[in-house]
C-alpha cells in the first residue's frame, strides 16, 4: 500500500480579481453609459450637449470682470485684456446696482432697518421650520410681524403694538366664550370685539401714546420698497396668512353645511380660474370701486392681500386632497372618543392631513414666492422686471441682459431649491410608516 | 306594569340655536348667509357711489365704439375701424394659439424629459435632473423676459441676410442666412412660409401670382361666417383626415376583432399608415398646395407669415418651463406603476416596447392625466404673461388698451376674469371627459 498524504487545504483561496473590463471605472461606465446601442448613442449626444454649453459658458465666466462703470468700459476691458473676439461677463453691473437688487430705493442709511429685519426673520423662523427648539421661541415669532412691520415703514412704535393689543383682545375674548358658545360662535365674537378695537380704540390710543411718548423711525413710503427686500416681504406675509386661511377654506369644502359649502367652493374655483396678474390689477385698479369712498390703502398691504387671497385658493385644494386621502375610520376613531369637531379637526385629522399635504403646500408656496415677481406689472419694483429695467434704462447699462437675469434667477433658485430640499426632508423626518 | 315612555319633548328654548349641535349648523349657516349678503350689498353700495362719484355708468356699450388702435399679430381680420369687442375678440384668439402652441410643445418636450430621466444612462438623466430643476425653481416671468431679450438684441437685422454682388466677389458668405433655407429670424420677428394653393389653374401663372404680398390663399377659398372667415382649405383637409381617423379606428378594430378569435394579429400598421396619410396628400396635390418662402425685397422681408418675436418668446419660454412640471409628473406616474406590473408582463413574454404600450402607460395614464391638466390651466392662464413682451393677448387688448382708452376699468375686469374663467371651466371640464374615459372601470 502505498503512502500517500491526502492534500486537504486549510485555507480559502482569495477570489481572482475581476476582468478588467468588469470592474472600476469601465465597469461602471459599461453598465451606466454604454450598456446598450441606444444608450451609447444618448450618452455621446449627452456629452456633446454638455461640451457645447460649456465651451459658451466657461470662457465666458473666465473672462469676468468685476471693475468697469459701464457695459462699453467692460467690454474694451475684454478685448484688451483677451482679444477682439473674446466674450465675457461683466458682473461689474452686480457690483454696482446690487444694492438696488436688494433693497430697491430704500433709503441708504436706513439699510440696517431691513437687515435687522431680515435677521429677526431666521429667528422667528427657526421654531417653525425645526421643531426640537423650545416651543417658547413661538411667542417670538408671533410678535415678529409686528416688530417687522414697525422696522420696514417707520412711522411711531405705537401703531403696531395696539394692532397688536387688538389680537391679544381677540384672543381673551375668545378664550371665554368658546367654552360656552363653541368654537365658530366664539371665533366670531372675538373678530367682533377685535373689529370693534381696532376702528374704535386703535387711532385715538396710539396717538395718545405717541403724544406721550413719542418713539418712532423715519417713515419709510412703499414705493420705495424694491429688490428682493419687497419679494421677500410680500412672498413670507402671503405665506404665513396663506395656510391658515386655506385651512379654513378647505375645511369650509368639506363642510356638512350647504351654504358654507358652496360659498368655499365659489371662491376657490373662482380664483383659481383667473390668472394672478388679473387679480393684481384688480388690486391696483379695482379695489377703489369697491371700498368706500375715500379710503385709500398701501399698494404693497392690497398686493398682499390679493396674493394671499390667490394662494389660499391653491393651498385649499391640497389640503383638500390631503383630508380625501385620510381614510374614514380616523374620523370615525375621533367620533368614538367622543371629541367635537375641533377637538377632532386639531389632534386628529389635520395633523395627518398637513403631513401627507406637505409636497403639495411647499410647492404652492414655492410658486407663490415665484409669482411675487408680477407684481412689477402693477408699478412695483421686482427684482426681476422692475429693478433690471431700471438698470437697463441707464445709458452705462444699456444693451446688458445676461448678468441681471443669471443674478437675479440664482438668488430665485436658490431659495426655491431651498425650499423643496427643506420639504422633502420635512416629509423624510415626519415619516412614521415602515416602508 | 310602566312602559317606557319616549322622552318627554323638550319645548324649545332660543338657547338651543346656540348650544344644541341640531340647531347649531342652522344658526350658523343663517349668520353666514346674512354676513354674506351684508358684505355683498356693502360692495355693491360702495361701486354705485364710487361710479357716481367719478360721474361713471356702467354698460358695456363701449364694446360697440372703434377701436382705433392696431394689433399686430391677429389670425382673423381686423383693421383700427374695428369695434372694441372685436379687439377683444382677436386678443381671445391670440390667448388661445398661445396656450394651444404652447401646451403641444410642453407635452412633448415633458414626456421625452419625463421618460428620459428615468432613464438607466447616468450621465442623461442627470442632465434631465438639472434641466427639470433649473426651470422649475425659476420665475417663469424670466424665461420670457430672457427670450425676448435674446430673441430682439442678437437677431440678425434684414439687411445682414443680404449677399451683394461685392461680397459674392471676396468669396463671402452674408452675415445671416436662413434657417433650412425657409425660415429666416431676424430682429423684426420670424418669417416662415406660407402655404398657398392652387386649384385647376395653371401651376406656373399661380405661384407667380402667390408671391405677390396680399394675394389670396386660393384653391377653395374662404367661406366669411360673418364674425371671421374660415378658410375651406383647411375644412376640407380636416374632414378628410377626420374620415381618415374614422376609417383606420375600424380597421384596428377588426384587427383586434381577428385576435380575440384566432390568437393571430393581422399586421396592419402599413394599411393605417396609408389610410392616414394617402387621402390628405392626395387632397393637398389636388388642391396644389405650396410654400410660398419669405424671399429678401429691399429691406425687409416679403411673402411668408411674419411670426412676432413676442409670440415666440411668450410660448416658446411657457412651453419649456411648463415642460419641467410635465416631466415631473410623467416620471412620478410611471413610478407609480408597481414593478410587480412590468414582471407581470415579461412572465407573460411580452416584449419590453409592448410591455410599455400595453400595461405601463395605460396604468400611468391613469395617474398622469389629472396633474397633468392642472399644468394646461396653469399653462394657458401664464399666457397673460403676455403683458412683460408686449404681445396683443385678452389682457393687452381688452384688459389694456381698450381698458386705457375708454376708462371703463369695471367692465373691462369684470369681462376678462369671466372669459378667463369660462376658458378654465371649458378646460378642466374637457379634459375630466377625457379622464373619466381612460379611468379605472370598476364594477
Amino acid at each position: 500500500m502505498t503512502n500517500f498524504t491526502p492534500f486537504v487545504r486549510s485555507e480559502m483561496i482569495d477570489p481572482r480579481e475581476p476582468p478588467s473590463g468588469q470592474q472600476g471605472l469601465v465597469r461602471w461606465a459599461r453598465e451606466n453609459l454604454f450598456s446598450s446601442p441606444a444608450n451609447s448613442v444618448l450618452t455621446v449626444l449627452g456629452g456633446l450637449a454638455i461640451l457645447w454649453l460649456l465651451m459658451g459658458i466657461v470662457p465666458w465666466l473666465m473672462h469676468s470682470v468685476w471693475n468697469a462703470a459701464s457695459l462699453s468700459e467692460c467690454n474694451a476691458i475684454i478685448a484688451q485684456t483677451w482679444g477682439p473676439d473674446a466674450t465675457g461677463a461683466c458682473w461689474a453691473m452686480v457690483r454696482e446696482r446690487w444694492h438696488q437688487y436688494t433693497y430697491g430705493f430704500y433709503p441708504m442709511d436706513q439699510y440696517w432697518r431691513p437687515n435687522l429685519a431680515f435677521v429677526l426673520m431666521l429667528v422667528a423662523l427657526a421654531p417653525v421650520l425645526f421643531l426640537s427648539l423650545p416651543r417658547k421661541m413661538m411667542l417670538f415669532s408671533l410678535s415678529f410681524p409686528f416688530i417687522a412691520y414697525w422696522l420696514l415703514w417707520g412711522g411711531t412704535i405705537w401703531a403696531p403694538i395696539v394692532v397688536a393689543l387688538g389680537f391679544g383682545v381677540m384672543a381673551l375674548v375668545f378664550r371665554f366664550a368658546s367654552p360656552k358658545l363653541g368654537v365658530p360662535v366664539g371665533a366670531g365674537v372675538g373678530l367682533l370685539a377685535a373689529a370693534a378695537w381696532w376702528l374704535l380704540v386703535q387711532t385715538p390710543l396710539s396717538t395718545a401714546l405717541h403724544s406721550a411718548i413719542p418713539l418712532g423711525l423715519r417713515e419709510v413710503d412703499s414705493d420705495q420698497f424694491g429688490g428682493f427686500l419687497l419679494s421677500i416681504v410680500i412672498g413670507i406675509t402671503a405665506i404665513s396668512a396663506s395656510l391658515p386661511l386655506g385651512i379654513l377654506l378647505a375645511l369650509g369644502r368639506q363642510s356638512d353645511m350647504l351654504l358654507v359649502k358652496s360659498l368655499s367652493v365659489g371662491f376657490i374655483e373662482f380664483i383659481r380660474g383667473v390668472p394672478l396678474i388679473t387679480l393684481l390689477f384688480t388690486a391696483s385698479l379695482l379695489l377703489q370701486y369697491f371700498l368706500p369712498p375715500e379710503t385709500n390703502f398701501d399698494i404693497i398691504l392690497r398686493v398682499i392681500i390679493l396674493v394671499t387671497l390667490f394662494a389660499a385658493a391653491y393651498i385649499a385644494e391640497v389640503i383638500r386632497g390631503g383630508l380625501a386621502a385620510l381614510p374614514r375610520g380616523q374620523y370615525e376613531a375621533a367620533d368614538a372618543l367622543g371629541l367635537d369637531y375641533w377637538q377632532a379637526q386639531r389632534l386628529i385629522i389635520m395633523p395627518q392631513a398637513l403631513k401627507i399635504s406637505i409636497p403639495g403646500i411647499v410647492s404652492s408656496f414655492i410658486g407663490l414666492f415665484k409669482d411675487t415677481t408680477l407684481v412689477a406689472f402693477v408699478g412695483l419694483m421686482d427684482p426681476l422686471k422692475g429693478i433690471t429695467a431700471v438698470v437697463r434704462a441707464d445709458i452705462n447699462w444699456k444693451g446688458i441682459y445676461w448678468e441681471p437675469y443669471i443674478f437675479a434667477g440664482a438668488i430665485f433658485f436658490l431659495i426655491c431649491f431651498g425650499m423643496s430640499r427643506y420639504s422633502m426632508w420635512l416629509e423624510r423626518k415626519l415619516k412614521t410608516d415602515h416602508r | 306594569m310602566t312602559f317606557v315612555s319616549d322622552a318627554p319633548k323638550e319645548n324649545f328654548r332660543l338657547g338651543m340655536l346656540i348650544y344644541d349641535t341640531r340647531y347649531r349648523s342652522l344658526t350658523i349657516q343663517v349668520v353666514v348667509l346674512v354676513l354674506f349678503l351684508l358684505f355683498l350689498s356693502w360692495l355693491v353700495n360702495n361701486t354705485i357711489a364710487n361710479l357716481e362719484a367719478k360721474d361713471r355708468t356702467f354698460d358695456f356699450g363701449f364694446l360697440l365704439n372703434r377701436a382705433g388702435y392696431d394689433i399686430n399679430q391677429r389670425l382673423v381680420d381686423y383693421t383700427n375701424d374695428s369695434s372694441h369687442l372685436r379687439a377683444g375678440f382677436i386678443g381671445l384668439l391670440n390667448t388661445l394659439l398661445a396656450a394651444l402652441v404652447g401646451c403641444t410643445i410642453a407635452t412633448v418636450l415633458g414626456v421625452f424629459i419625463g421618460v428620459l430621466r428615468l432613464s438607466k444612462n447616468w450621465l442623461v438623466s442627470r442632465l434631465m435632473t438639472v434641466y427639470v430643476e433649473v426651470f422649475r425653481n425659476v420665475p417663469v416671468l424670466l424665461w420670457i423676459l430672457l427670450a425676448a431679450t435674446i430673441l430682439s438684441e442678437t437677431a440678425p437685422q434684414p439687411k445682414d441676410f443680404r449677399s451683394t454682388p461685392e461680397m459674392e466677389a471676396a468669396g463671402e458668405a452674408p452675415k445671416a442666412s436662413m434657417l433650412f433655407g425657409i425660415i429666416a429670424v431676424t430682429n423684426r420677428g420670424t418669417v416662415i412660409p406660407e402655404p398657398k394653393f392652387c386649384l385647376g389653374r395653371e401651376r406656373e401663372a399661380c405661384h407667380t401670382e402667390s408671391l405677390q404680398p396680399g394675394s389670396p390663399e386660393g384653391g377653395l377659398g374662404v367661406i366669411d361666417l360673418g364674425i371671421f372667415k374660415v378658410s375651406l382649405n383647411l375644412l376640407a383637409l380636416l374632414a378628410v383626415f377626420g374620415g381618415s381617423i374614422f376609417v383606420n379606428r375600424r380597421l384596428v378594430r377588426q384587427a383586434n376583432a381577428t385576435q380575440e378569435a384566432t390568437g393571430e394579429r393581422p399586421v396592419i400598421w402599413w394599411k393605417s399608415l396609408a389610410i392616414l396619410t394617402v387621402p390628405s396628400m392626395i387632397l393637398l396635390w389636388v388642391l396644389g398646395l405650396h410654400w410660398v418662402v419669405p424671399e429678401l425685397k429691399g429691406f425687409n422681408f416679403v411673402g411668408g407669415i411674419n411670426v412676432a418675436h413676442s409670440f415666440t418668446a411668450l410660448t416658446l419660454a411657457l412651453a419649456l418651463y411648463t415642460a419641467a412640471f410635465i416631466a415631473e409628473i410623467v416620471r412620478a406616474g410611471i413610478q407609480a406603476i408597481s414593478r410587480g406590473q412590468s414582471e407581470a408582463a415579461a412572465a407573460l413574454g411580452l416584449r419590453p416596447g409592448r410591455t410599455m404600450n400595453l400595461v405601463i402607460l395605460p396604468q400611468a395614464l391613469r395617474v398622469i392625466i389629472p396633474p397633468l391638466i392642472s399644468q394646461y390651466l396653469n399653462l394657458t392662464k401664464n399666457t397673460s404673461l403676455a403683458i412683460a413682451v408686449s404681445y396683443m393677448d385678452l389682457r393687452g387688448t381688452l384688459g389694456g388698451v381698450t381698458l386705457n382708452q375708454t376708462g371703463k376699468e369695471l367692465e373691462c375686469m369684470l369681462l376678462m376674469m369671466g372669459i378667463y374663467l369660462t376658458i378654465s371651466l371649458i378646460i378642466s371640464a374637457l379634459m375630466n371627459m377625457f379622464n373619466r374615459a381612460v379611468r379605472l372601470k370598476e364594477r
